[in-house]
């Protein structure tokens, strides 16, 4: 667990990255920024305005760029992570199988009136299957990366092992440590690759959107209206768990149908009592150490179905 | 407006629009004005529409485009106006276009309807179009100002197929990197779905909001689409031989069946089945859209020579479809002549093992309705990462 974390909303449109790491560092701390972009895939390079913003020294960490590096060095690896992708694909499709059919049935029974005596068992169960399934997921994918792990020794590998100790030389120098948004897994999986909030220890650490997800204990994907298939947020797997209840929400606004009574209680519920908290442009919550403070215009989905305001 | 004499009583508040617009007309043209200048026309409540036409002509008459319906319904006058109105039932989230016919001494006028805003335009020109109850434009074929834009650019494809050089114009998504690898969408009628379906800020929203990945669309334009469109084997032939292989050497894409798709609509989708079933596999993905599948169960076709190649193809497509590609959408308007050829290929592809979507709409056999199934198709054909990237 860390004990100072920052996490924001979008930076595209509102960017308050700044004013995040005044909080945590002061002017005067000559260390360079280090950041995270790997998110954002081959544009990863593309971090000026993030420089721009900022107004202090930043090394970009190249997490992205570093692994391709390592695929093109060591290709045992890249073809052992390519299969477990796969393998965590065609399992994440299996439990939205098993995912469809108790969530149907559990939105049903917030939307019945009628005896409570008889309708409030029936829905604490079905709430109660799809936390359990929710949880045997994310032990299933667990397993999956123990037994990646164990049979390849990713830590071990010298394509790796070079990597890491550039990261850390990076890392030790660093006043305060940057991870932007992005692509959710591929964050996950590259940061997990280099062990870099071991490298990097219990310091201060500003994350948004994908990233801020992979912070915390499990990471919740969601899109109340996509253009095909099921709606259901869907739990991904755990993810660092360096930030603690929470589930976090970004672009909320356009992902979220937040009128929806009855979709926001099935979520708040089924995730409770973590804080569901809604990132959108401007949004910010301060973690250190023991409690979350959110700034103004933050806000969280509640179990009566709503959305309400939790910043100062 | 003729002068009637005036009528004391209040229009109904809330009955039929015509009994309102003839109770206006009993008030006086004062009356008949401000209401018609009140109302939206064409009027829609719930399933029932409701066409004005205001102005001299001796006789007027809706023309549209619905199989099952006389192509032209006839407007009647409110008495002792200039006034002409017409009620018709319209299912729910339809889209009909139309234009009015407005006789005058025996000479017809087709025109577009002056009362409504709403118009679609096609290679043709513009109709005058009647949205159904809860039926709008759909947001995503709107330009977002938050939409990073793609680029287009005009080239030139050598193809010795046809033994001349095709004008082509090449969508890049936003953010294009030769460094990346790109799926491959071919469009047929190409530089028409630019004009008339929106198909840049289509594919720069879709892209934006996640749902298709960025992809590269090469957008081509036959200069004799009635007859290569109708299944002519050159044509399949310039795409296979010619343009994809020109297009993989300059551009970064994916040289691969599952990234590349076709789309084409009426005789387009025809030109993208067939060049699919003559080179099966090339293309792992199909966007069939109101395709010109017509064929014949006995005797012969009653479509003109035009469709002589087509009805030859779908009749020996029938027979022995092979699997042209991995998944195809299809979808076709309810008020199209077309609709019974599209609901017959739907079980044929799917028995050939291919992965089959089918959409009907209540619409008819024009670019609007095109536009507006592409979000579908192309996020099925090719689902973008929405569910992963947080921005």
């Amino acid at each position: 667990m860390l004990s100072s974390a920052i996490l924001l909303g979008p930076q595209r449109k509102v960017p308050i990255v700044r004013d995040a790491i005044a909080t945590l560092v002061p002017r005067d701390d000559r260390r360079p920024l280090v950041a995270v972009t790997a998110g954002w895939e081959e544009r990863e390079s593309e971090d000026q305005e993030l420089r721009e913003h900022v107004e202090r020294p930043l090394v970009n960490l190249e997490v992205w760029a570093r692994v391709e590096r390592i695929f093109e060095r060591d290709r045992e690896l890249l073809l052992a992570m390519r299969q477990r992708h796969d393998t965590l694909r065609a399992v994440q499709e299996l439990y939205r199988l098993r995912l469809s059919g108790l969530m149907d049935p559990a939105r049903e029974l917030l939307r019945r009136t009628g005896d409570e005596a008889l309708l409030a068992p029936e829905r604490h169960d079905a709430m109660a299957m799809v936390r359990a399934l929710d949880q045997q997921h994310m032990r299933r994918v667990a397993e999956i990366h123990a037994e990646f792990e164990a049979r390849w020794r990713p830590h071990e590998r010298a394509a790796v092992q070079r990597e890491k100790r550039e990261l850390q030389r990076f890392l030790q120098s660093a006043s305060c440590l940057l991870l932007a948004g992005g692509h959710v897994s591929v964050l996950l999986h590259r940061l997990r690759l280099f062990d870099l909030f071991g490298l990097y220890g219990d310091r201060p650490v500003i994350a948004w959107s994908a990233s801020a997800m992979v912070l915390a204990e499990r990471i919740v994907l969601f899109h109340d209206d996509p253009p095909q298939g099921s709606s259901h947020a869907e739990v991904m797997e755990a993810g660092f768990g360096l930030v603690p209840d929470l589930v976090a929400l970004p672009h909320a606004k356009k992902r979220l149908l937040a009128d929806d009574t009855l979709r926001v209680q099935l979520f708040a519920r089924r995730f409770a009592p973590a804080l569901c908290a809604l990132l959108d442009d401007g949004s910010r919550l301060d973690w250190r150490g023991a409690r979350w403070r959110a700034a103004a215009g933050t806000r969280r989905l509640t179990e009566s179905g709503g959305v309400e305001e939790i910043g100062a | 407006m003729s002068k009637v004499p005036a009528n004391p009583l209040p229009p109904p508040p809330d009955g039929d629009v015509v009994q309102q617009l003839e109770a206006a007309v009993r008030q006086g043209s004062g009356a008949l004005q401000k209401f018609v200048a009140d109302t939206e026309f064409p009027h829609v409540r719930g399933r029932s529409v409701t066409f004005l036409y205001c102005g001299e002509a001796q006789e007027v008459t809706l023309h549209h485009w619905i199989h099952g319906l006389p192509g032209q319904l006839p407007f009647r006058r409110i008495q002792h106006t200039d006034c002409w109105v017409l009620q018709i039932d319209l299912p729910a989230r339809s889209r009909m276009e139309y234009k009015l016919g407005v006789a005058m001494f025996g000479r017809g006028t087709l025109l577009r309807d002056p009362l409504n805003r709403h118009t679609a335009r096609d290679p043709f020109g513009a109709n005058s179009v009647v949205y159904g109850e809860g039926y709008a434009p759909p947001d995503w074929c709107v330009e977002d100002p938050e939409a990073r834009k793609g680029t287009i650019e005009d080239r030139h494809v050598d193809s010795p197929v046809f033994g001349d050089w095709r004008p082509i114009r090449v969508y890049r998504p936003a953010r294009f990197r030769e460094t990346r690898r790109y799926p491959l969408l071919v469009v047929h009628d190409g530089f028409d779905y630019l004009s008339f379906a929106n198909l840049q800020t289509v594919l720069d929203n879709l892209i934006h909001r996640l749902e298709i990945p960025p992809l590269v669309a090469i957008l081509t334009q036959s200069p004799d689409r009635m007859h290569e469109y109708a299944a002519d084997p050159r044509h399949a032939d310039f795409l296979v031989k010619d343009l994809v292989p020109q297009m993989e050497r300059i551009l970064p894409l994916v040289p691969q069946p599952s990234a590349r798709a076709l789309l084409g609509a009426s005789f387009g989708a025809v030109a993208s089945l067939s060049t699919a079933w003559r080179h099966p596999g090339y293309f792992g993905k199909l966007l069939l859209q109101s395709g010109s599948f017509v064929f014949t169960e006995i005797g012969d076709h009653d479509r003109g020579p035009v469709f002589d190649p087509v009805v030859k193809f779908v009749n020996e497509f029938r027979k022995a479809p092979g699997r042209p590609s991995e998944s195809v959408f299809v979808s076709c308007g309810v008020y199209e002549s077309l609709i019974y050829y599209n609901r017959s290929l739907v079980p044929l592809l799917q028995e050939t093992g291919m992965q089959v979507r089918f959409r009907e709409a209540n619409d008819g056999h024009n670019w609007e309705n095109w536009r507006d199934r592409l979000r579908e198709g192309l996020s099925w054909l090719f689902p973008g990462p929405l569910w992963l990237v947080y921005e």
